[in-house]
C-alpha cells in the first residue's frame, strides 16, 4: 500500500518549476498531485504522477537532483472532520508525520491525504485497523 | 622506475650544486649584459654579477615579478636577438597585459627534455598514447606537453581543450593511456563521460598529468577513482618555462624540480627572507639554464614549501610539496586567511554534493561574509527539507572547525556552477574594498 513520490531538488530561482512541468508535459506524464517545500534557498518539489520511474529518468536526464520516495495515500469522505480522524489514528500510534499534502478528487466525494511518515508499515497497519482506506499506487496514478 | 636522463636526475648533490653555481654566474652575466631591466635593478642594489660566488648569494639579488614583465611588455625581457627566438609564448592577459616569454631552440630542445623527464615520472613510455587537453596557443600547457611527449616518442593526440563529449569520443576510440589537463577540467571530463555512458572500464586511461592550478589530495583521490588512474601533480609556469617545471613521480610524494635547470627558494612573502626547507612560503625561481627569457628570483605567488631528500624513486633533486594556494588567491575574511583549495579539501570529505564549489565573497554593513555554493549530487536523497538541511549545516559545521570560519552555505542545483576547460574560477570577490 505504499505509493511512489518524486522529490526534486530546486533552487529557488524563476523558470525552475516550469522546466520540471515542461520536461513532464514533453514526455506526456501526468501530474496527479503536487506539494512544494521551501527554504530561503531551495525547495523541493513533490509529485505523486502516473509513471514515477519514468519521471525520474527524464528529470535526472534533464539534470534534476530527484529522488523517490514512499509515501501512503489515504481516501477519506471529504467532509469536516474527515482529515481528525486520520491524524488521531496515527498520533495514537506515536507515528510522526514528516509532511503531508492533499488533495480532492474529481468525481467522488472524496479527498486524499498523502502522508511521508518515518514508520510507514507501523502507519499502514495503524490505519487498515481503523477501516481507513488506503489507495495503493495504481489507484492514485489512475485518479 | 624509469628515468629519461638517469645521470642528471639523480645526480649527486654536490655535483648537482656546482653545476648549478656555474650556471647561474653566466646566467646572471647574461641577465646583466643584454636585459636593461636586470641592469637597473642589480645596479640599484649595488650587486654584480660576479659578486655572486657561492649559492647562497642569490638571496642578495633583487626579485622579479609579474609587473616587471608587464612593464617591459613585449620583448623587453628578452636576452637574445629575435633572429635568435623561435617561439613566443603569453598568458592570456586577463588581469592586465600579457606576459610574454620567447624561447630560443635550445630552449625548446629543454624544455621537451624537462617534460620528457616529467611524462616518466608518471611511468610514461613511448608506447603510450597521450591524449592533450591543455589549451594550445599562446598557453604553454598544451604545446609544452605535446613537444615533450613527442620527445618521449610516444603516439600524442593533440585535442587541446573544449568540446569534452568530442574528449570522451576520442579517448575511448583512440584508447589513449595517458590523459593531460587541468584538474578541474578532468573532473568535467569524467562527468560527461558517465553522462554518455562511458565508464571507466571503457577507458584505458592508466595515469593522468594534471596541473595549471592548485587542487587538492582529496580531488586526487576523486579523480583516481573516477577514472582508474594515477593522478600525477605537475608544475609550472610560463614565466620560468610552462609545464615541465616539476613534477610528481609515482610515490606521489612531492613534486621533483629540475634543479639543473632552475634553483628554486621559498621566502616569507611578507618580509621577502628565504625560508629554511620545509617552511611553508612564496615559490621563488631562478631559470640557469635559458637562453631567451632568463629569470632571476621570479615571486610565483605559489605557495609550497622544500625537500631535499632524496625520493624513494631515486631522483636527487629538490621536491616541492602540492601547492596549497597563491599569495593573491588568498583571500582575507575577517582576518583569517583562506585558500580556496582549504574549502575543497573539506567538501570532499563530505557525501552528497559534487566537488564543484564557488566562493563568493561580500561585504554586508562592514562585515565581510563568505557564501559558498555547492553543487547538491544528481543521487543525494533528497525526499526531505531535513535532510538537504543537514547536508547544509555539516557542510558549515566541518568548515567551521576546519578553517575557523562561518560561511552560509547555499546547495545549488548539479551542474550549474560553471564549468572550465582551463582554470576553474572558484572565488568571486565582490568587497569593494
Amino acid at each position: 500500500m505504499r505509493v511512489s513520490q518524486i522529490s526534486v531538488f530546486l533552487e529557488n530561482k524563476s523558470g525552475r518549476l516550469a522546466d520540471v512541468a515542461k520536461i513532464l508535459g514533453d514526455s506526456k506524464i501526468n501530474i496527479r498531485a503536487l506539494s512544494i517545500a521551501d527554504t530561503s534557498d531551495f525547495g523541493i518539489l513533490r509529485l505523486i504522477v502516473d509513471s514515477p520511474e519514468q519521471a525520474v529518468t527524464v528529470l535526472r536526464d534533464a539534470g534534476f537532483t530527484v529522488s523517490l520516495t514512499d509515501v501512503i495515500a489515504v481516501q477519506m469522505p471529504d467532509r469536516p472532520g474527515g482529515l481528525a480522524a486520520v491524524v488521531e489514528a496515527l498520533g495514537e500510534s506515536d507515528i510522526n508525520i514528516e509532511y503531508m499534502y492533499a488533495f480532492v478528487t474529481q468525481s467522488e466525494e472524496h479527498a486524499v491525504v498523502v502522508f511521508r511518515v518515518e514508520q510507514l508499515d507501523e502507519a499502514i497497519t495503524a490505519l487498515t485497523a481503523r477501516g481507513m482506506k488506503l489507495l495503493s499506487g495504481d489507484d492514485v496514478y489512475r485518479i | 622506475m624509469d628515468y629519461w636522463n638517469e645521470s642528471v636526475e639523480c645526480i649527486d648533490r654536490q655535483q648537482l650544486e656546482r653545476l648549478q653555481l656555474e650556471l647561474l654566474q653566466s646566467t646572471l652575466k647574461r641577465a646583466y649584459e643584454q636585459v636593461p631591466l636586470y641592469r637597473t635593478r642589480f645596479d640599484e642594489a649595488g650587486i654584480k654579477p660576479e659578486d655572486v660566488k657561492s649559492l647562497s648569494d642569490l638571496r642578495h639579488l633583487p626579485f622579479t615579478t609579474k609587473q616587471d614583465l608587464r612593464d617591459t611588455y613585449p620583448f623587453g625581457m628578452f636576452a637574445v636577438p629575435m633572429d635568435d627566438v623561435v617561439r613566443i609564448h603569453a598568458s592570456s592577459g586577463t588581469t592586465g597585459k600579457p606576459t610574454v616569454v620567447g624561447y630560443t631552440a635550445s630552449d625548446l630542445s629543454m624544455w621537451a627534455e624537462l617534460m620528457a623527464r616529467t611524462l616518466c615520472c608518471g611511468g610514461v613510455t613511448k608506447r603510450d598514447i597521450i591524449h592533450v587537453a591543455y589549451g594550445y596557443g599562446l598557453f604553454t600547457g598544451g604545446l609544452g606537453v605535446h613537444y615533450g611527449a613527442e620527445r618521449l616518442g610516444a603516439s600524442v593526440v593533440p585535442v587541446s581543450g573544449g568540446n569534452t563529449k568530442r574528449q570522451v569520443r576520442l579517448l575511448q576510440d583512440f584508447g589513449a593511456t595517458v590523459l593531460c589537463c587541468t584538474p578541474s577540467y578532468a573532473l568535467h571530463i569524467s562527468e560527461v563521460a558517465s553522462e554518455m555512458n562511458v565508464s571507466p572500464d571503457d577507458l584505458r586511461l592508466r595515469v593522468g598529468f594534471f596541473g595549471a592550478e592548485p587542487w587538492s589530495e582529496s580531488m586526487r583521490q576523486e579523480l583516481e577513482s573516477k577514472f582508474g588512474i594515477d593522478a600525477i601533480d605537475i608544475y609550472g609556469l610560463s614565466e620560468v618555462l610552462g609545464p615541465g617545471v616539476g613534477s610528481e613521480c609515482l610515490a606521489k610524494n612531492g613534486l621533483h624540480i629540475w634543479e639543473d635547470t632552475v634553483i628554486v627558494e621559498i621566502i616569507d612573502p611578507e618580509t621577502n627572507e628565504v625560508l629554511p626547507d620545509g617552511c611553508p612560503g612564496e615559490l621563488v625561481f631562478t631559470s640557469i639554464r635559458k637562453e631567451a627569457c632568463p629569470i632571476i628570483r621570479y615571486r610565483t605567488r605559489d605557495i609550497s614549501s622544500i625537500t631535499r631528500g632524496r625520493c624513494e624513486c631515486g631522483r636527487t633533486h629538490a621536491r616541492i610539496s602540492r601547492i596549497t594556494g597563491r599569495t593573491d588567491d588568498m583571500i582575507i575574511v575577517r582576518g583569517v586567511n583562506v585558500f580556496p583549495s582549504q574549502i575543497e579539501s573539506v567538501l570532499l570529505e563530505v557525501d552528497g554534493i559534487e566537488p564543484h564549489y564557488q566562493i563568493v565573497v561580500d561585504r554586508k554593513g562592514g562585515l565581510d561574509e563568505i557564501e559558498l555554493l555547492v553543487e547538491v549530487s544528481p543521487s543525494f536523497n533528497i525526499s526531505g527539507v531535513r535532510e538537504l538541511e543537514r547536508l547544509g549545516s555539516t557542510i558549515r559545521a566541518e568548515i567551521q572547525s576546519v578553517l575557523g570560519l562561518s560561511v552560509r552555505v547555499r546547495l545549488v542545483e548539479p551542474r550549474t556552477i560553471e564549468r572550465s576547460s582551463g582554470k576553474a574560477q572558484r572565488v568571486i570577490d565582490r568587497r569593494k574594498l
